[in-house]
């Protein structure tokens, strides 16, 4: 309490400043009631992995980002999401599309899953970025590509380097295999999620798939 | 100037909110006020403009809320004089529910929005005068009122007893 409250204090010290409990229904009920009403932008959750925890976050039109939490902080991919999404952003684990997010990342890392069957909401990346990641879906499971390959894919033989940016930025790593670009001369290159991450999925992947 | 994620709004403001809610409504219709204000700050959010005082913003949705559940709850006590009162999800006997609201609630309702208003969101009387109308000066005499009359039933009754 501070100096405007003197004495003021003792009386309210029977109502909790912070009820935790209360916190946390009020909180669910906040999440369902936002989404049933159809002004929950964006919802968000965490997921852990073999690779750490994963925030994954979803507008109405499907899975729009996926952060690796050992690399990105929290509250800046909240603060991202607002800025290019809506400011209408709410933790919500018990998302329908999120739920079905957690699912399917779980059972590849499992090795039960060789490709994700989610909708996903391209609105983060554009033009030539844009074009890169969608032709990173058709890369198989189990199996690489080169970033020269990716650029000539893409429509755009020359733009390798570009290629190379497209898949560090990608923000939707791990359901949008940039893991499975590398280099041409069979470095393994970097990583939205650290590139032992990528060495980690492409290691389950070549032994779920033997 | 950025605009937070709501969510950090509700991390930030929720707690202050409840404890105001409490205080104006008691424990069991307090939950509901919160949750229909957060709602509500929440649908207009993206259009307020993002040098705004948050705590502010949202005392004076809680306010208005606030008074519509007093107002359904008169609806609801015609038929039978008296609101029978709602078990809290969280409610501990002999926890501030009985004891600190009982004192709350026998305040006249200006009383206690001026005291929560001020002394629980920390809202100076200005910012209350605009939210209750009047001046700041008839809403500091409230709570100052409503504060000397807590003491006396509040505090004083627990020392007694």
């Amino acid at each position: 309490m501070s100096a405007r409250n003197t004495g003021a204090g003792e009386l309210f010290a029977a109502l909790p400043e912070a009820d935790e409990a209360a916190q946390r229904r009020l909180h669910t009920r906040l999440a369902a009631a936002a989404a049933a009403a159809g002004i929950l932008d964006v919802a968000y959750r965490t997921v852990d992995t073999p690779v750490g925890t994963l925030l994954v976050a979803a507008t109405g039109q499907g899975v729009v980002r996926v952060a690796y939490l050992v690399r990105e902080d929290p509250d800046r991919v909240l603060e991202q999401l607002a800025e290019r999404v809506s400011p209408r952003v709410l933790r919500d684990p018990a998302h329908l599309g999120l739920d079905q997010a957690a699912r399917e990342i779980d059972e590849y890392f499992a090795g039960r899953r060789r490709r994700f069957d989610l909708p996903l909401d391209f609105r983060l990346s554009h033009g030539f970025r844009r074009t890169v990641l969608s032709r990173l879906l058709e890369i198989e499971y189990g199996s690489t590509a080169s970033y020269a390959a990716v650029a000539a894919a893409a429509g755009s033989p020359r733009a390798v380097r570009a290629a190379g940016t497209a898949c560090a930025t990608n923000p939707l790593p791990v359901v949008v295999p940039c893991h499975r670009v590398i280099r041409s001369d069979g470095l393994l290159g970097g990583y939205a999620g650290g590139p032992e991450n990528k060495a980690t999925l492409l290691a389950l992947e070549a032994g779920a798939a033997a | 100037m950025r605009r937070q994620p709501f969510e950090a709004v509700v991390d930030r403001y929720g707690p202050t909110v409840l404890r105001v809610c409490r205080a104006v409504l008691g424990p069991a219709a307090a939950e509901d006020a919160w949750s229909e204000t957060f709602l509500s700050a929440m649908r207009a959010y993206p259009a307020l403009r993002p040098d705004s005082n948050l705590e502010a913003w949202l005392v004076t949705i809680a306010h208005r809320k606030a008074i519509d559940q007093l107002r359904a709850q008169r609806r609801r006590a015609v038929p039978t004089g008296e609101v029978p009162e709602r078990p809290s999800p969280d409610g501990v006997p002999g926890g501030w529910e009985s004891d600190l609201w009982a004192s709350l609630r026998a305040l006249p309702l200006k009383q206690r929005q001026t005291v929560a208003y001020h002394y629980l969101a920390g809202l100076p009387y200005a910012e209350i005068a605009e939210i209750l109308g009047g001046t700041p000066e008839a809403a500091r005499r409230a709570a100052a009122d409503g504060i000397a009359a807590l003491r006396r039933t509040y505090l004083e009754g627990a020392a007694r007893s």
